[in-house]
Parts: structure tokens; C-alpha cells; sequence
């Protein structure tokens, strides 16, 4: 419940301004809430960021050192941009990810690329640039820890991250 | 560094003997890669006072520690000696030195006093010459700075023994790293080279990477998320002040390195996904955009005359090594070998190129002359990467992390030959060191 209050609570101060660094929501209602209905802000709720990471799916996937869109991670963005344009209230941060097999700071390039690949395909789907901005992580913000390709590829990702505000201009 | 200069300002340097120096046999070609370790004796320096004693003991353990973690030198234990030194100013019995297998003899003495001035001075002596090797030196300087008057002993002996400048009055600015590897917490750290004197810089509420020394020490720049957003900051390591460097528009600016002179900076600009290589003065003024490719360009390094960059580029299909005047223009292309070239770094000498390999399955710390010719892997793990050279170009430090969900990040450092590979102490995990000039 703690949770669910505090996306309740970030959704009424819905608008409040878009600022540079606008909170992210981290994982909002995961795992609770489901089959109660259209609770505002759970993952039942269509218009609640936990709706967006679970049901839409905030996330894609890359191939070992590439930024290229598989056809499932334009399916996913497909999704992503028709919840955005439904949701006019969220704007969202891209984040891009790398595996750990790289240096650093070529990583925190290729992370940019896969950023900026969601990011251009959300907008040609009809997401307005204003709404988007990317970050790059690099190899420093890994998922799964091993040191295997099971985990390498839920590490080279990029996740739109919702945030409060209808974006930057 | 700051902080010592005025205790060191008056640093004086005074001959103690007249004897001139001469050629000596005693001698490190470190270019050979030494297999035998150069035997030396040090007997402890003699305390000149009472309030020296223990002083006198810490700073000969110092020099010692120095010359042993080279590689190139072997102490002979104190247990071993038949001759005991109970004056710095009585003549070296070279028979029993010799007896011994001490190649190398270094005698010291140390003064507490007036207040808090420390004297240290040191002879070297070539036992199997049966002389000097050098003239006696004198240092002196505040108490709170008697590890600097160590390793300057210390490089002295190896400057007089090897022919080439030390590196063991120098520091080492890093990353220093706690908690799991999904949600690593870093802060910025400075340490001496051999871990002494730890000093943190900043607190781990932002994420930092890759701080990179200027070429006098004074100054640091790294790269920070404390606005949410990859960006160049510059410290000052003095009074640990920092700014946000004013680069250009963009969404992330990172790999930042001082030019020569310390006036200018080249990084990485990335612009709507495509990384490219600027370069402008730390005010901001006079940007310049130096590469113009939508592959990602990164890395960059001067060479140190200032006339050349060294980078990385993937417009070949893989991350390779580039060099390009530092103004800009045509590339050329220097890595030619199987695998992948990344964060190339100039040597201090302008000789080699250090870089980081990554080929099969494994990462490797190397070498490779400036035009890309005679390159040579110095080490191979799991993960090697981040080269920075020692001031004299002899030696690299760089990160090491291990395999797994338990790997941890550690300072590595290996000799120009690949010998002599060895932990960098640190109080925990860390990453990304950079070595400062001389001090």
C-alpha cells in the first residue's frame, strides 16, 4: 500500500513543473495490486506508471554491442508511444544500458546510441521530443550481476523511466 | 599537493659531500625487464636526535618499500648484516657490505627539529666499486611531510641506480567504490602512490567515473551525475572546491583530459545519441569541434607536446585507435591487431601508447609505439582496463575487476616489460586511477 499512496500522491502533483531532473518513479505498485480493480495509480490502473513498467513493458532489449530495434523491441515502443500520447501528463527519461563487457567509457557511448534509438522511434511514432530526454548509465547500473550472457542481456537495455510533468521544452 | 607545497617550498636541497659523482658499473637497464632484483642494504637511517628515532625508522621502512615494489630492487634483511652503521658521517666498510651481496648500500640520517622541521639526508654507495654513487642530499621540510622526504630519497636511488626519473613522490586520484554491483555506490579519492595518505573528495550521493589529474596535480576533472546527467566537473584538489565544467550543448559530456599546458580540455560531446570529440578551454571559450563522424569517438588523449590526440573510434565497424593533429583533421588509423582498442592514453615520455584490449573473451592492458608498430600485451583477465602511466613512463596502473556477482574493482599495477604485476593498496574496491606528475 505504501507504495500505491506514493504514486497517488505523485500523480495529484501532476504538473507541478517540469524541472531538469524530474523524480523518477522507481517500481511503483510492482507486484501489488493486481486483480483489485482499477485502484488509481496500481498496476490495474491503465493510466499508472505501474501499468506502464508491467503491462505496457518499460523496456527493450539490445544485441551485444549493437543499438539496433529487434521487431519484439518495436513492438514494445509501439506500446510505449501509444500510452505516452495517452498520458499526456508523464514525460520520461530513456535510459541506456550496457553490459559490463566494454570499457567504461565507450559504454556510456553505446548506452547514448540505444537511448537515443528508443528515443527516435518513440518520436516518429507520435511522442512529442519535448517529452523525452535520454541518459546514458554505461556499464554502471547492471540489473543482473553475473558474469554470464544470461545476465549480459537483461543488462543491455534501454528503460523509459516515467516522471511527473509534461516535459521540458 | 597544495597543502605540502609551502611545507616543501623551501625545500632545501644541499650537498653533503664533494666527492663527484662518477660512471658507475652499478646499473638498471629497466628497459631489459630485470630478472634478478638489484641487492641493496638499508640500514636504518640514524636518528640525529632523540625526537628522530621513530621518524628515522618509518622513513627508512619507506624508502625500502619503494625500491622492493619496483621489481628492480631486493633488500637484504638488516639480520643478514655483520656491520653495523652507528654514524651517518663514519667511512662504509665495503668488505662486509660485500660479504653480504649488497650491491648497493644507502645510509641516511634524519633530525627532528627546530619545531617541527624534519632533516633527512642520504648517501648511496656502490659496494663493489667501493664508492659513492652520487653525491650525499639533504631534504627538509615539515614533519607532517616526512613520506614525501622518503620517496624523494627513495627516487633519488633509483634515479642515480637506473638512469631514468622516479615516480615514488607522486599521487593517485580514483574511484573509490562500496556496496553490490547493481547499486555501487563511488566516490572520489586521492591517495600517494602507495596507498598512503587516503583522502576522500567527494561523497557518494552522485555517481563519478574516470576523475583524470592536470599536468601539474592541482586540479582533477571527471565525470559526475550529480545533475542527473553524465557532465565534466573540475576540481580543485587543494581546497576540494568543484564546478561543472561549461561545456557545450548536449545530452551527456564525459572522458575528459587535460591538454600539456593545462589550459585546454578535450572530451566527449554526445549529441542525440553520436559521440563525437570536442575540445575548448576550461572556461568554456574557444570550442572546437575535432571530430565529425556519426561512429562513436571517444578517449581522447594528447600526446605530450600537445600536437597530436590519441582516440578511439568505432567508423571501422569496431573501437579502434586513431591519432589526429590536436587541431583536428584526417585520422589516422594505428590498431591493426584482432579485438578491440579502447581508452588509448600518451605516455609521459611521448614513446608508447597505453590502451586497453579486449579480444576473445578477455581484457588486456598494452602497449603499442605511437605509430601503432611493435604492440605488446602487458597483462590478461577478465576485465583490464583504464590505463595511466607512472611520470617516468615505466610503469602503468589500471582497473581489474573479477568475474561474478561478487566481483570487485581493484588497482592493478605492471611494468612497461609485463613484469612485476601488482595490487595497489586501497582501503576497498576501486577503479579508474589516474597518476599524477611528480610532486
Amino acid at each position: 500500500m505504501r507504495h500505491l499512496t506514493r504514486a497517488a500522491l505523485l500523480i495529484m502533483v501532476l504538473g507541478a513543473a517540469a524541472c531538469t531532473n524530474p523524480g523518477r518513479f522507481d517500481n511503483a505498485g510492482a507486484g501489488g495490486g493486481a486483480g483489485a480493480g482499477a485502484v488509481p495509480g496500481s498496476a490495474s490502473d491503465p493510466t499508472s506508471p505501474a501499468y506502464f513498467q508491467q503491462t505496457v513493458g518499460d523496456r527493450v532489449f539490445f544485441a551485444v554491442d549493437q543499438s539496433t530495434l529487434s521487431a519484439e523491441a518495436r513492438d514494445t515502443l509501439l506500446k510505449q508511444a501509444a500510452w505516452l500520447k495517452d498520458n499526456p501528463a508523464f514525460s520520461a527519461i530513456i535510459e541506456g544500458h550496457a553490459d559490463e563487457q566494454g570499457t567504461r567509457e565507450y559504454n556510456l557511448a553505446l548506452g547514448a546510441r540505444r537511448a537515443s534509438a528508443v528515443q527516435n522511434f518513440l518520436i516518429e511514432a507520435g511522442v512529442e521530443a519535448a517529452r523525452l530526454r535520454t541518459v546514458s548509465y554505461g556499464k554502471e547500473r547492471p540489473i543482473a550481476i553475473c558474469s554470464d550472457e544470461s545476465c549480459y542481456a537483461q543488462n543491455r537495455r534501454a528503460v523509459t523511466v516515467l516522471s511527473a510533468g509534461p516535459g521540458t521544452s | 599537493m597544495n597543502l605540502l607545497r609551502p611545507l616543501l617550498g623551501a625545500l632545501a636541497i644541499a650537498l653533503l659531500a664533494s666527492i663527484p659523482a662518477r660512471a658507475a658499473p652499478l646499473r638498471i637497464e629497466i628497459t631489459e625487464g630485470v630478472i634478478e632484483p638489484l641487492p641493496f642494504a638499508l640500514p636504518d637511517f640514524q636518528p640525529e636526535n632523540a625526537a628522530a628515532a621513530e621518524m628515522a625508522r618509518q622513513i627508512s621502512r619507506v624508502v625500502a618499500a619503494d625500491l622492493v615494489g619496483t621489481g628492480l630492487f631486493r633488500e637484504i634483511p638488516p639480520s643478514a648484516f655483520v656491520s653495523t652503521v652507528t654514524s651517518f658521517a663514519s667511512p662504509v666498510q665495503y668488505a662486509d657490505w660485500k660479504a653480504i651481496n649488497a650491491q648497493a648500500l644507502i645510509t641516511g640520517a634524519v633530525a627532528v627539529g627546530p619545531g617541527d622541521r624534519l632533516t633527512v639526508k642520504f648517501r648511496l654507495f656502490d659496494v663493489f666499486s667501493q664508492a659513492p654513487l652520487g653525491e650525499g642530499l639533504q631534504f627538509s621540510g615539515s614533519e607532517s611531510a616526512w613520506r614525501r622526504m622518503a620517496h624523494k630519497v627513495a627516487d633519488a636511488v633509483y634515479g642515480r641506480i637506473t638512469g631514468e626519473a622516479g615516480y615514488f613522490d607522486s599521487r593517485v586520484v580514483f574511484v573509490s567504490e562500496s556496496g553490490p554491483k547493481n547499486a555501487r555506490l563511488k566516490r572520489l579519492a586521492i591517495m600517494d602512490y602507495d596507498g598512503a595518505n587516503l583522502q576522500y573528495l567527494t561523497d557518494s550521493s552522485a555517481l563519478v567515473l574516470a576523475p583524470r589529474f592536470s599536468p601539474t596535480g592541482d586540479r582533477v576533472l571527471y565525470t559526475s551525475y550529480e545533475t542527473g546527467f553524465p557532465q565534466i566537473f573540475l576540481l580543485d584538489v587543494a581546497n576540494v572546491g568543484r564546478a561543472a565544467l561549461p561545456t557545450p550543448p548536449g545530452n551527456m559530456s564525459f572522458a575528459p583530459r587535460f591538454s600539456p599546458d593545462g589550459k585546454s580540455v578535450v572530451f566527449s560531446l554526445e549529441k542525440g545519441g553520436n559521440t563525437d570529440i570536442y575540445r575548448m578551454n576550461l572556461d568554456g571559450s574557444g570550442v572546437v569541434r575535432l571530430t565529425r563522424a556519426p561512429s562513436i569517438e571517444t578517449g581522447p588523449s594528447f600526446s605530450p607536446d600537445g600536437r597530436r590526440i590519441v582516440f578511439s573510434s568505432d567508423r571501422s565497424g569496431s573501437p579502434q585507435l586513431y591519432v589526429m593533429p590536436a587541431g583536428g583533421g584526417e585520422a589516422r588509423r594505428i590498431s591493426f591487431g584482432p579485438g578491440r582498442y579502447n581508452t588509448p592514453v600518451w605516455s609521459p615520455r611521448g614513446d608508447l601508447i597505453a590502451f586497453t584490449k579486449q579480444n576473445a573473451g578477455r581484457f588486456h592492458i598494452g602497449v603499442m609505439r605511437t605509430d601503432g608498430s611493435e604492440e605488446r600485451l602487458l597483462t590478461a583477465s577478465f576485465l583490464d582496463e583504464g590505463p595511466t602511466w607512472a611520470p617516468n613512463g615505466r610503469v602503468i596502473m589500471f582497473t581489474r575487476v573479477s568475474q561474478g556477482a561478487q566481483g570487485d574493482s581493484a588497482l592493478y599495477a605492471v611494468d612497461i616489460t609485463g613484469r612485476n604485476l601488482r595490487r595497489v593498496p586501497t582501503p576497498g574496491p576501486a577503479s579508474d586511477p589516474s597518476w599524477s606528475p611528480l610532486q
